[in-house]
Order: C-alpha cells, then structure tokens, then sequence
C-alpha cells in the first residue's frame, strides 16, 4: 500500500476521475495555472490542460451556478471552493438550486456535482476564515455531505462523491493537507457514502467524531487508556448526511457513555443532531448524558492563545470523556 | 363558450380604422401627457405593422401560423389561469405573462429542438411553447399528479429534460447562472447548440447577472440572455430601480453583443434571436437582448397594483403585441379575421381540455412526499 497525504489522496482521485471520465471537470479559484491554492489539484491543468481543469474569476456564485447548470446538462462538475467560507457567497445555487433541483423538477433532473474545499480553522486565519460550516449544508434534504479524516478516506470517499449522482459537499480540513496514511494502490478504491468507521475500537466510552478532532480524538484515547485504563472507542461517521447512526448506536449500546468532538459551534450543530439521536434510539443504555466539545460560541479570534481556547483540543476531549466517565 | 373566453375575445379584437390610422385626430393637440403617450403609442403601432409585414413576407407561413397560435394559446391560456387561481383551484404564487407573449414565441421558435431554455418563475407560457403541454401545465398549477412534474414544483417550476425545458427558477436571476452552465456544457460536448436564458429586469440588479455575463463573454459560452424588460420588478419601477435604464448597454461592460428590441413585435424579437443564435452557433459567443415589453397583471396573482395607473396599462395595450401581429399577418395579406377567429377557437379548446384534465387528474399520492430527494 502506498503512504500519501490527504493533499496527495485527494489529487490522486481527481486524476483518476478525470481519467475515468470525459464528463468531469475541474473549476474554481487558482486550481489550474497556479496548481491549487493549497496545491489540491497540482499538477493536474499540466496534464488535462484548459478543458478539464479551468481557472475561474473570483465570483463564487456564478462559478457554483455555472456548475450546477453544467450537471444539469449532464456534466460531472467538480467545483472547489479556495475555503468553504466563501460558499456563502454561493449558497444560493448550492441551497437554492443544485439541493432542490431533482425535487421541484419532479425527478426530471438531478444535479452530479461535487462542491470541494478546506472547511474549518487554519493557523490564525482570523473569524471570516475559519468557519465549519457542515452544520449548514446538512440542513437542507438534497445535500450530501462528506467529511474525511485520513488519506484513505479522503481518496475513496472523492471518489464515490464525484460518481455520485447527486450534489456533494466534500469538506476537506486544511491543517490536515498534510497529515500522512495508507492508501490502498487499486484504481477502483472507493468507500461508499453514509458508512461510518470505527477509527479505534474500545469498550468504556465513544467519542464520535469528524475530520479536525478525529486525530484529536485518537490521541485523547490513547492518554486514557495510558493514564486511566480507560478503552475509548472512536467513530467516524465519514459522511455527515446520510448518518450512519446505526454504528454509533452499536457502539453506544456496548460502551453507555458518549462525547462527541466538532470543529463548528456548538449551537444547533452535527453534534447536536447525533446527541438527539442518541437519546431516541439508545436512552436506556446511557450512563451518563452526552458531552459536546465543540468551539466556542464566538467569531475565531486570531490571537494564538485565544484561536486555541476556542478549538477543540485533545486535553479538551479527554476532560469530556473524565467527565462522562466520572473519573 | 367559457367566460374566460368571451373576455378574451374583447381584449384581442381588431382595432377600427377609427382609433388607428384618422387623420383628423392626428392634427389634434394632445390634451393632457396620457392622451399624448396613447397617441404615440398608436403611431408606433402603425411603423411597427409596417416593419413586420415586411418580415412577415419572409417567412413560412406554417410557421406565421403556429407562432399566433402560441401567442393567442398564451394568453387564453393565462385569462384562464387568473379565473381557476380566483376560484381557489391554484395555490401559491401565479406570476402571469400576459402582454409579454411575443418575446417567448419571437425568440422560443427561432431555436431548434435541441436548444435549450430555461426562465424564471414567469413559466407558464415558455413551457408550453417548447412543448410541454398545456394539460402539464395546467394540472401541475392545479398541483395534480398529471402536472409536468407530478405535482412538486407548482406555477414556478415548469421542467421537461425531452423537450429541453431547464425550469422554472424561483430566485430573482439564480437561474442567469444555471444558463450559463447549460451552455458552458453545450460547448463543452462539442455541440453547436444554444440556451436562451430569460430573466426580467430586475434580475439584472443581482450579483449573478454580472458574474455569469462575465464568464459568458470570458469564456465564449453559447448563451442567449433575454432580459424581458416588463418595466416592473414586482411593485417597483426600473426607474426607481435601476441607475441606468438602458439595459443592452449592460452588455458593453463586458465586451458583449447587445440589442434592445422592443418586445411587443414578435417578428423584430424573432429577428434579433435569429442573429443572435448565428453568433452563438458560429463561435459561442453570447448575446444580451433586451426586450422591452410590458406587464399587463400584476406581478402575481396577489398584487393590487396601487403602484400604477390603469391610463399606463391602457397605452400599453394599445400596442398590444397579438393585436399588432394580426394586423400585421392581415395587411400583408398572409391570414385572415377568420383564420384568427379559428385560431382563437383552437386556444380556447386546448386550454379548455387543460383544465378538464387538471379536474379529473387526481392529486399525487403522499407516497411521493419522499421520492426525488435524492437521485
């Protein structure tokens, strides 16, 4: 098996799909002549050149309409956003339009788009630039929404998303571009959409959780199981819509305890979707209610210290799982 | 016959010598500013009749033919369409076209079937005149399951993928940017195929016109933008609107052919589409087109209307675009009164059986609440 970053993961399954089929094309800001403005896309106008991978002026909604337009005439759009929070610009063709097209056009059409970027904090990029904004996007019925956490997934999970025949949030993390893992070498890999997976298996407590605290969480279990002998089991759900609820649900009815780690803000987050259905499926087996880590409920500061005691951290996620564990 | 129809037949009727051509009157000094805008309003009436004959005796006249009827099917169709909305048979917003009618046959028809188009939430009669028909039309108003999209998009959202019909888009301008994706994939597939894009004039105040002209032009996409100037953005006036009110000039902002048509002569609409849709298929270039027309009803079915004066619908009508085309078609000695009448009679019996159908189709079943969700 081959070790790439997340970075090259993602390259390598927008090569392969641009490869596999003549209908995908590539469109944002910087992600042809400039090669990505966090290198996503390198190296790939060089080799499918003006056609495939195509420059366009800063103007997210027009670029998003365009796109959703373009899928509705049987492309395969894959449309990256620099960051997502510049999709505000454009949630209209992504709420709008491309979400609501197969429903008010009574199935006639369906919008195969992949809308791709880095979501969530960076390194001090100040409040206009370090928004999670999943929470949002998997409001709205029509909207798939991805949210990798290793190479492997990042690669398989593109994939399966830009064959999908429906739009696609896929939100990558930027401080993560670099993080390194396994990829298996099959062209054909890919991980389908709505399956969870148990990033680590344990007995006594789950942390759910997705993308940027995922390797948090990682690192907060093995502390516990160090300091407190404590056997944490992490989940992934990989896809936040459709949520595979039932692997959290297994997991919850072995362990009985619950924290759920996000980037976003905590009110009316993912997190406070899973919590509720947490307590409809499995109340009974909860010993202790469900604890959120999430970041606090204020623009992102720029200042170092004050960026950090806003985001979820490892120390944070091991204080919640002391918390429901009452250790 | 219908009461629909018996008002119809008032609205569109030829207009006697009297109150057009009289000479006596013309010498007359106007006696106040609405007389004088009815006055000019007739005289443009009279060069237009004169510039469309000339047309006209261009063009097939199967073809003349099938464009009155759509036009005439149009308005009947949308008389209609107010009295069932009245009755409480249609829910929601009902944003008719009446008046405008000429601007989706001029243009619409100057395509080829594989062209695409797509509009606003004012669909009913550029969906019809693509193809889908007045029955799916008609029940999908109705919110039936016989509608063109069983029942889930309503007046707004008109949709047929076979005959090429992109929607019926209820953003002001969202649908400016899915048009010039469509046509961004027509030329992208290799084809030398078009989009007309429709979208009224106050569209043109939102961000997404300029963004989609820009790339149109940047990128030489095939796409047609209409902007169907109906003077009226819900209850505002472009000239409370809009710091300019020559909107074909938009066009020059991004190096982009442009024409301003006045939109109450169907054969001058059909003209300018036609030099349009030849740049597009020759190079993809894209055309701005603004056609000026006027709404004669309110923007929707819930409008009162308190921001206008009955005196300026009546200048307007006196220009009316089926009236002008039929004086036209009958000067140049290509159809008769009672071709019209017969046409008239065929409209009326098509937009009769639509609501006939739309009775009797049942609603869609509740099954259906959760299909389409996803592809």
């Amino acid at each position: 098996m081959q070790v790439l970053t997340i970075r090259d993961a993602l390259n390598q399954a927008l090569r392969e799909e641009l490869l596999r089929d003549e209908n995908v094309f590539i469109m944002g800001e910087e992600v042809a002549e400039y090669d990505g403005a966090y290198k996503v896309t390198r190296g790939l106008w060089k080799e499918f050149g003006d056609k495939r991978v195509i420059d366009s002026p800063i103007t997210e909604l027009g670029f998003a309409g365009l796109g959703v337009g373009a899928a509705m005439a049987g492309l395969r759009p894959v449309i990256e956003f620099m960051t997502w929070n510049f999709s505000i610009l454009a949630a209209d063709q992504i709420i709008n339009h491309a979400a609501k097209m197969l429903y008010m056009s009574g199935g006639e059409f369906n919008v195969p788009i992949v809308f791709r970027g880095p979501n969530g904090s960076a390194y001090q990029v100040s409040s206009q630039h370090s928004q999670a904004l999943e929470a949002m996007y998997a409001n709205f019925p029509g909207l798939k929404v991805v949210m990798p956490s290793s190479a492997a997934d990042a690669k398989g999970l593109l994939k399966s998303s830009i064959r999908d025949n429906n739009p696609v949030i896929f939100m990558e993390q930027e401080t993560m571009y670099g993080m390194k893992g396994e990829v298996p070498d099959d062209e054909d890999f890919t991980i389908p959409l709505g399956v969870a997976d148990v990033k680590r298996e344990g007995t006594d407590c789950t942390i759910v959780a997705r993308s940027f605290t995922v390797p948090q969480a990682l690192q907060a279990a093995e502390k516990i199981k160090e300091e407190f002998d404590v056997s944490v089991e992490v989940i992934d759900p990989r896809t936040i819509k459709p949520l595979d609820i039932d692997t959290i649900i297994t997991s919850v009815k072995k362990t009985n305890r619950v924290v759920i780690a996000e980037e976003s803000h905590s009110f009316a987050s993912v997190g406070a979707e899973i919590s509720h259905q947490i307590m409809e499926n499995a109340f009974d087996y909860l010993d202790a209610p469900v604890k959120r880590v999430s970041t606090a409920e204020a623009p992102n500061p720029y200042a170092r210290n004050l960026e950090l005691a806003a985001l979820p951290s490892v120390d944070k996620i091991i204080a919640a799982v002391k918390e429901v564990c009452y250790l | 016959m219908p009461k629909a129809a018996t008002r119809q037949k008032a609205e569109i009727k030829p207009r006697s010598a009297k109150t057009s051509t009289n000479g006596n009157r013309s010498k007359k000094a106007p006696v106040n500013p609405t007389e004088l805008a009815v006055e000019t309003a007739k005289a443009e009436f009279e060069q237009r009749k004169r510039s469309q004959q000339a047309e006209i005796k261009k063009t097939d006249k199967t073809l003349l033919r099938e464009m009155l009827y759509q036009m005439v099917l149009g308005r009947v169709f949308e008389e209609r369409c107010a009295e069932v909305y009245r009755m409480g048979k249609i829910g929601g917003f009902c944003h008719l076209y009446i008046g405008q009618e000429a601007i989706g046959v001029g243009s619409i028809m100057a395509l080829r079937e594989s062209d695409y188009v797509l509009t606003s939430y004012r669909d009913h009669v550029q969906a019809m005149i693509k193809g889908i028909t007045p029955e799916g039309v008609m029940a999908e108003l109705y919110g039936k399951e016989g509608g063109c999209v069983g029942g889930k998009g309503g007046s707004m959202h008109m949709f047929s993928k076979e005959l090429g019909f992109f929607g019926g888009h209820g953003i002001v301008g969202g649908q400016i940017g899915v048009g010039t994706g469509m046509a961004f994939a027509q030329k992208y597939k290799g084809t030398d195929d078009v989009t007309l894009c429709f979208f009224g004039e106050a569209a043109v105040n939102q961000g997404i016109f300029h963004e989609s002209l820009n790339m149109a032009q940047l990128w030489k996409l095939p796409c047609i933008y209409i902007c169907e100037n109906n003077r009226y953005g819900m209850g505002t006036s472009q000239a409370r609107a809009m710091s300019i009110s020559n909107i074909a000039k938009k066009g020059e902002s991004y190096g982009m052919a442009n024409e301003f048509v006045d939109g109450m002569d169907v054969m001058a609409v059909r003209s300018a589409t036609l030099r349009a849709i030849e740049r597009a298929r020759k190079d993809g270039s894209p055309t701005l087109l603004e056609v000026r027309a006027y709404r004669y009803m309110g923007h929707s079915m819930s409008d009162p209307g308190n921001y206008r004066t009955r005196d300026e619908i009546k200048k307007h009508q006196e220009r009316d675009p089926i009236l002008l085309f039929q004086e036209s078609l009958k000067a140049a000695k290509v159809m008769t009164e009672k071709e019209f009448e017969k046409i008239r009679q065929e409209a009326i019996e098509a937009t009769e059986k639509a609501i006939k159908f739309s009775e009797e189709s049942p609603f869609p079943s509740e099954d259906v609440l959760l299909t389409d969700v996803f592809a």
